[in-house]
């Protein structure tokens, strides 16, 4: 795959150099991934020239990372009036030049609309704010605050206790106390530590690290340095996909004027504290979203998980204690000890604090990026935000966890988005993808493609997973070509659960659920493949009712 | 007397090469820059011939047959050479139930080529991609290093055989 060609290009921004005095009016334009495959970085150079030969002298352009409403996209907004302009192309920028012409301090400003009304922004404060490529920006917002904070006032303990008070949890999807993590690294001998983030987004339909990355990589190298400070680490990695150019070229250019500015690197921030932070691409291996097997990879090897314990927080890279974080939990360190812990834990609700971040994609009107307190209700996230259902047709379920998790039907809309409510329901919270289906989608189709991902994934280093998935594709795909029997499913159950039981790690244990998920609330779609040889929904391609007379009594 | 080290020379002087070798060599040449120094061989070259794996190895001091593991495990790296043009289609969840799978079935049908095959004049080589995380554009496919979103099986074909 190459990098779109526009990636790291440096961006004229010709009126904000060009004039001293203030900016009357400023047009934001959204160079995140998504409008940037639709010529959004064109847009940016054609809006400031078209404002130029305006001779609108005061009027700024600027890039600035994902707005969240990916579907309407590219996005151009106008922050003095909250004006919003959607599905901009080369051809329509006048309407947006002349809007900005009419900007006054008197303008009013415009309501939100719903998709932002609901939503509380922790992690992604700073999107379609800042230009991500800028420092200046960045510190502007109150970027490095908390580190500046954190290295004269407190000491490491004092950071842990104040990660450990704000509840925040890992946010890669099991939800292991982010505090608890931290303290384990810190209290593990060895003087050598590193810290790892996990910006391996492997999960099909998932994006929201992506979107941190590419959006406000300060953030997260801010949260790295403050988590190396609380586990006296000296080193860090950022694992990232090879599929995210921009996010990779984005990262890059923010270690480099991170390290210029002196906010990495020796003497941070004119104290002894040193802290350093390299990229390592990965190269297309789901399962290295996994502890041990990212570790591996990091070092140069085969991404295969190795058993735990003993776990990474004691012999991890190297075989020294390491610290490894997802991008989102690593992104909330900032936001938390700038405005402390009571604050954070004041949001959410339960055993589940802060917000979460989430993805919205499939069948749904307002595909894009969403952040909203945890335990919202999923009718809120799918209705409110998210727009409904497309065409207006029928919400069937929700699939959450990606290949690990499962699919929430129509009954529990109104269930809280915690990490508690999720399991409950058999299915997980995940990184954060919500894949809307409505009724034209199988859902014994989904769970095959799901199965089908995990046996390509699957690294084949323990049996159950490697020979089980594929068993449990064969069946699976037996089922939607409607040459099952009711024997093929008591086997797939059975298999499911030793699959589940004995597998290595978590791509193996989790590569049941959706079969698990889907035949809890299912069913009858299973049994309608099996015993009447037909796909409810029509999507499975089942061969003529010839064979019918093979149906057991 | 055991035998004197030697570093490796580059399999041709294709000046390609000496950027895979500042890279490996910023990283201390050591073992732990494997997964990299391929990442900027197949980036230099577009796939991992035999002669890039060996070179590779030997810098680094990595044996051949790890080299050839780590090569293979990784679905991001090619060991043959790629067609003219290439098209990924993304089969992540969005864009499967999206239509993904149509437009897989369609390529098949049309241009007889799976993933990870090249049509037979060496046009067009087909890919997939676990998820390009342009779930709001799915399905979406990614044609000679362009995203294309919202895309309909009978346009793309048509796309392609026009190339």
């Amino acid at each position: 795959m190459s990098e779109p060609n526009n990636a790291a290009r440096p961006i004229r921004r010709p009126n904000q150099e060009i004039h001293d005095g203030p900016v009357r009016a400023s047009a934001y334009v959204c160079e995140a991934a998504s409008c940037m495959s639709l010529q959004a970085h064109e847009i940016t150079v054609r809006l400031a020239e078209a404002t130029a030969d305006a001779g609108m002298s005061d009027v700024a352009v600027k890039r600035v990372g994902c707005m969240g409403l990916c579907a309407a996209g590219p996005l151009v907004k106008i922050p003095q009036t909250g004006e919003l302009f959607s599905a901009v192309t080369l051809d329509n920028l006048e309407p947006i030049v002349q809007a900005l012409d009419k900007v006054t301090d008197a303008s009013a400003r415009l309501p939100l609309g719903p998709f932002f009304e609901h939503q509380v922004r922790v992690v992604t404060e700073n999107f379609g704010e800042i230009d991500p490529e800028s420092l200046d920006d960045y510190v502007a917002r109150g970027g490095y605050e908390a580190l500046g904070r954190v290295l004269a006032e407190m000491t490491s303990t004092q950071v842990r206790e104040e990660i450990t008070r704000s509840g925040l949890r890992g946010r890669g999807g099991a939800g292991y106390p982010t505090g608890l993590k931290w303290t384990t690294v810190a209290k593990a001998a060895g003087t050598q530590k590193y810290v790892i983030c996990n910006a391996d987004e492997g999960d099909p339909g998932a994006f929201m690290d992506r979107s941190v990355l590419e959006s406000d990589p300060f953030r997260v190298l801010e949260g790295m340095a403050i988590a190396a400070f609380a586990v006296h680490a000296t080193e860090g990695y950022i694992y990232c996909r090879a599929e995210y150019p921009l996010a990779v070229a984005r990262l890059r250019g923010a270690i480099r004027q991170a390290q210029k500015a002196g906010f990495l690197g020796q003497g941070i921030a004119n104290t002894s504290f040193a802290f350093d932070v390299q990229i390592r691409l990965g190269a297309g291996a789901f399962v290295c979203g996994e502890e041990t097997a990212l570790i591996a990879s990091v070092e140069g090897k085969r991404g295969t998980p190795r058993p735990r314990p003993p776990y990474p927080a004691v012999e991890g890279l190297n075989g020294c204690p390491t610290l490894i974080n997802n991008v989102e939990s690593l992104a909330n360190v900032p936001a938390i000890l700038r405005n402390g812990s009571e604050w954070y834990a004041g949001l959410g609700s339960g055993k589940s604090k802060g917000t979460k971040v989430f993805a919205l994609a499939g069948r749904i009107v307002n595909t894009g990026l969403v952040e909203v307190p945890m335990g919202m209700s999923l009718r809120e996230i799918v209705y409110d935000i998210g727009g409904g259902i497309v065409d207006g047709r029928l919400f069937k379920a929700v699939q959450t966890g990606g290949p690990s998790g499962g699919c929430i039907p129509a009954q529990f809309l109104d269930m809280p988005m915690t990490y508690e409510a999720l399991i409950e329901v058999g299915s997980f919270m995940g990184s954060g993808g919500l894949i809307v289906m409505d009724d034209t989608s199988c859902m014994v189709d989904v769970a095959k493609y799901f199965m089908d991902f995990c046996r390509d994934e699957s690294c084949g280093k323990c049996v159950p997973c490697r020979v089980g998935t594929t068993q449990m594709w064969m069946l699976l795909d037996k089922i939607t070509r409607g040459k099952a029997d009711l024997i093929d499913l008591a086997q797939l159950e059975r298999l499911a659960g030793v699959v589940q039981r004995m597998s290595l790690c978590g791509l193996g244990q989790g590569a049941p659920n959706p079969v698990f998920s889907t035949l809890r609330y299912f069913r009858d779609e299973y049994m309608a493949h099996i015993l009447e040889r037909r796909c409810p929904a029509g999507v499975c391609e089942i061969e003529a009712l010839a064979q019918h007379a093979e149906v057991p009594a | 007397m055991p035998a004197l080290y030697r570093k490796p020379s580059p399999p041709s002087d294709d000046k390609r090469w000496k950027i895979v070798e500042t890279r490996m060599r910023r990283m201390g040449n050591r073992p732990a820059a494997l997964i990299e120094a391929l990442h900027s061989a197949q980036e230099a070259f577009g796939y991992l011939d035999e002669n890039a794996l060996l070179f590779v190895g030997d810098t680094l001091g990595v044996p051949h047959s790890r080299v050839y593991g780590v090569a293979t495990f990784y679905s991001f790296f090619t060991l043959k050479p790629q067609g003219e043009h290439t098209c990924v289609v993304c089969t992540g969840t969005a864009c499967y139930i999206n239509g993904a799978k149509d437009i897989l079935a369609g390529l098949e049908r049309e241009l007889g080529v799976r993933p990870k095959q090249t049509t037979p004049d060496n046009k067009v080589s087909v890919l997939t991609a676990r998820c390009l995380g342009a779930c709001s554009l799915a399905p979406a496919v990614i044609v000679d290093g362009e995203v294309a979103g919202k895309v309909k099986a009978g346009e793309l074909i048509a796309r392609l055989e026009a190339m």
